[in-house]
């Protein structure tokens, strides 16, 4: 790697410290992952979706789903008008129902951001902005590094970067792990989310080497797309993301998180992914901490099904704000 | 932590008699022998009381199937045959959530599994036979294949209407009549397919369902009237049937046990290698004459998998059968629990060691915590005798020929299974596997076109697939 101009991120165990010493020794790390079975992953992945969650343990995903919630609007046509009422309905997702928790996050991008920390402050919600010529992530490093910042100096708290997909498909894994920590180093204190946009990564294989390069090179979470490539997020994909968190926690002790984003709009897709926190990264992942749903439309239709599990009806999509 | 709610699916949905009679002739009738009680394993209570045949009424089925295949079914044009089959089929999955149910209390295998593959398969195997019904002629084996006659069927309790469905499906496509059998501990659904090959309207005496113990299966194999006879089921019953029918001229074909070898090398992928170990062992309560018995992993990823298998066999819920979450069930009967408890004791008392999940059991009903065992040697007992529980033994191996070397060192030879990203190998290791069915980066699926079946003494002969049909016709 070109010389990198910060150090690795993290105390790494010797044979994972021995995986950044250079180009070479990072190909030879990934490529010797054990590769992933597609058929077996999917089938992996349809059976776990068969799980029956049904009233308390309904209840409590709902709630949980909610305050994983990184509730977001990514439109060139976005406004500080729909920033602010996006932000209202983070602060209060539900109105007429006080005792819904709040999201854990809103996301916007990097020029909305001041006016999400405005309309958020005195609440704990983070500030998420998406950095790095999102969401090609076609730009030169010098930049995405200023696209970085300025999201930062704005008041963001958690950074979504996009990988330079370019670079890894022609295998220059190398300049993706520097550009990953360079943009770490950019972020101080925020939380980085690298998106590996696993939807142009094709393969499972790549899913999973990205996962521990975006790891490596110090990543907070893992997340699998802009939203903008489709397919976004699966649950097969989202499952050999978990795997990789569950593998670095085994080798290193960390807790990094997972956020599958794009394309999961309904309460049933939700605890789908839920249950696959809980049994294949484990349960101490089902946190706000540890996972997130990168969304929009879903927040509402886990309101309304708040609303049927406690009124014991369905009530319609005019009962909840649409912001 | 997230508990899951129960979520049973009703029972009411089996739609559970408090008597069930056995179907002979077209109608259902009392048997003369002594009535058995059949019992839900995941409770212990009593489901029914199963009225069984005395020899008499063997002898009563087979003039019915006789009579049936002389006059009708023999000299039927396959295309009317693959009518009545098709309609079985229809009717297996227009009453597929009965079956399921029924099926879990009957047998102690969790819903998902009968609901997901038991009975869609069963009603897969005669949508595929019933095609076959008029075009036998080009199944390759020979211009003008004839059926056999009169068949007499035995099968297990593992899969009982799936096995019912194995056996019922080719004799039907291929002209044959049928005397079949159901397990002792497992009439239920067997009857209940009767009631639709009933409504079916299938012809009286082409199809004869009777219920009872080993004594109602030798009298049924043994029949002289019998052309052939298609047994499931453990081997030593299997050696006294073919010592019975040797020399009678009547033909057999028997799936037996098995040990089977689940084979990892090192650059498998090891993630869902693990979930093809839990599916090969711990499906059906590893109840499953193919099951992934034992594990072969070699040494070099042995700790790292074991580890990963460690963690996701905690993961298993083992619990009530009609519970959707459930992902294994209840031990069939007492006396497997019995004969389960008896092999896992002798591999502690022959060294090896033994890991337990930590997974809560229910109080009443038969249960047994998902084991693994490691540092197994292929001396000890639980490497070599069929368990047929949800107990796995784990050995290793070097090199690829010490792999196949190891595999293939037992007296059966049902199934295999390989995990390795390297195709080369996997063509390889198939060549050299001594085993029925080979499966690649998978393991326990099954489909109504790949034939089925084992060598040495996991029986001979074959289910399923074009190559199955050949044990039905005179070729």
């Amino acid at each position: 790697m070109a010389a990198p101009t910060t150090p690795p991120p993290a105390q790494l165990p010797p044979a994972l410290a021995d995986a950044v010493r250079d180009d070479a020794s990072l190909r030879r790390f990934l490529h010797g992952l054990p590769g992933v079975d597609q058929v077996g992953v999917e089938q992996r992945a349809a059976g776990l979706g068969t799980r029956s969650i049904k009233k308390a343990s309904k209840m409590w995903a709902i709630d949980t789903a909610i305050s994983m919630v990184d509730l977001t609007t990514l439109e060139g046509a976005d406004t500080p008008g729909k920033v602010r009422s996006l932000a209202a309905k983070a602060r209060r997702p539900d109105p007429d129902h006080p005792d819904v928790p709040r999201v854990a996050a809103v996301c916007v991008y990097p020029d909305m951001v001041g006016t999400a920390v405005e309309e958020l402050r005195g609440t704990d919600i983070d500030i998420a902005s998406v950095a790095t010529a999102f969401p090609s992530g076609r730009s030169s490093l010098k930049v995405k590094l200023e696209d970085t910042a300025y999201a930062v100096d704005a008041g963001a708290t958690e950074i979504d970067m996009v990988i330079d997909r370019g670079a890894f498909l022609s295998g220059r894994y190398g300049q993706v792990f520097d550009e990953i920590a360079q943009v770490k180093h950019a972020c101080g204190d925020a939380h980085l989310k690298v998106i590996l946009e696993t939807g142009e990564l094709a393969t499972y294989d790549n899913v999973r080497r990205a996962s521990w390069l975006a790891l490596l090179a110090g990543g907070d979470f893992i997340k699998t797309s802009t939203g903008k490539v489709s397919p976004a997020a699966t649950l097969p994909v989202t499952h050999v993301m978990l795997q990789a968190v569950r593998d670095w926690h085994t080798q290193t002790g960390e807790l990094r998180g997972v956020k599958p984003a794009g394309g999961i709009r309904t309460t049933k897709d939700a605890i789908k992914y839920l249950v696959a926190v809980h049994e294949v990264a484990g349960p101490q992942w089902l946190t706000p901490t540890l996972f997130r749903f990168g969304a929009s439309t879903l927040l509402n239709d886990l309101l309304m099904q708040r609303r049927t599990q406690l009124a014991g009806h369905y009530s319609g999509p005019d009962y909840v704000t649409v912001d | 932590m997230w508990e899951y709610a129960p979520a049973p699916e009703s029972r009411d949905i089996a739609n559970l008699k408090p008597n069930y009679r056995m179907f002979v002739d077209g109608q259902f009738v009392e048997g003369s022998g002594e009535p058995l009680k059949t019992v839900n394993p995941g409770t212990e209570e009593v489901l029914a009381e199963v009225s069984t045949a005395a020899p008499a009424d063997v002898d009563k089925a087979v003039k019915a199937a006789r009579r049936a295949y002389d006059r009708v079914w023999g000299r039927m044009p396959g295309s009317e045959r693959a009518k009545y089959i098709f309609r079985i089929a229809r009717l297996i999955q227009e009453r597929s959530r009965e079956l399921a149910v029924l099926e879990s209390l009957d047998n102690g295998k969790p819903i998902k599994e009968s609901r997901d593959v038991d009975v869609p398969t069963a009603a897969a195997h005669f949508f595929y036979h019933a095609g076959w019904a008029d075009k036998l002629a080009y199944a390759g084996h020979g211009p003008d294949p004839r059926p056999l006659g009169v068949v007499g069927q035995v099968i297990p309790w593992n899969f009982p209407l799936l096995m019912a469905a194995w056996k019922i499906a080719p004799a039907l496509a291929t002209g044959n009549t049928v005397v079949l059998k159901p397990a002792e501990t497992t009439p239920l659904t067997a009857l209940v397919l009767a009631e639709i090959i009933q409504q079916a309207d299938l012809p009286p005496g082409v199809v004869n369902i009777l219920a009872g113990a080993g004594d109602v299966g030798a009298a049924v194999v043994s029949h002289p009237d019998v052309d052939k006879v298609a047994f499931t089921g453990s081997t030593d019953v299997g050696k006294t049937i073919q010592r019975q029918l040797a020399g009678t001229g009547r033909r057999l074909t028997l799936e037996l046990g098995g040990k089977a070898a689940n084979i990892v090398f090192d650059d498998a992928p090891l993630d869902q290698a693990v979930e093809g170990i839990v599916n090969g062992i711990f499906f059906n309560q590893g109840h499953v004459c193919c099951a992934g018995s034992r594990l072969l992993v070699q040494e070099s990823v042995a700790e790292e998998l074991l580890e990963k298998l460690h963690v996701r066999v905690s993961t298993l819920r083992v619990g009530d059968p009609l519970d959707k979450n459930t992902d294994v069930g209840a031990i069939n009967s007492r006396e497997q629990l019995t004969k389960i408890q008896e092999l896992v004791e002798s591999g502690d008392a022959e060294g090896a060691q033994r890991w337990t999940s930590a997974c809560p059991l229910p109080d009443k009903g038969f249960y047994f915590a998902p084991t693994v065992f490691s540092n197994v040697s292929q001396a000890m007992r639980i490497a070599r005798e069929e368990i047929f529980g949800p107990v796995l033994s784990v050995l290793t191996f070097r090199t690829p020929d010490e792999a196949v070397a190891k595999a293939n060192n037992t007296p059966y030879g049902l199934s295999a299974g390989i995990w390795t990203e390297k195709g080369s190998r996997i063509l390889w290791a198939a060549q050299k596997m001594r085993a029925g069915v080979v499966w690649a980066n998978t393991f326990n699926r099954f489909d109504p076109t790949a034939p089925f079946g084992g060598y040495q003494e996991s029986g001979f002969g074959r289910e399923g697939g074009r190559t199955g049909l050949e044990a039905y016709l005179d070729v």
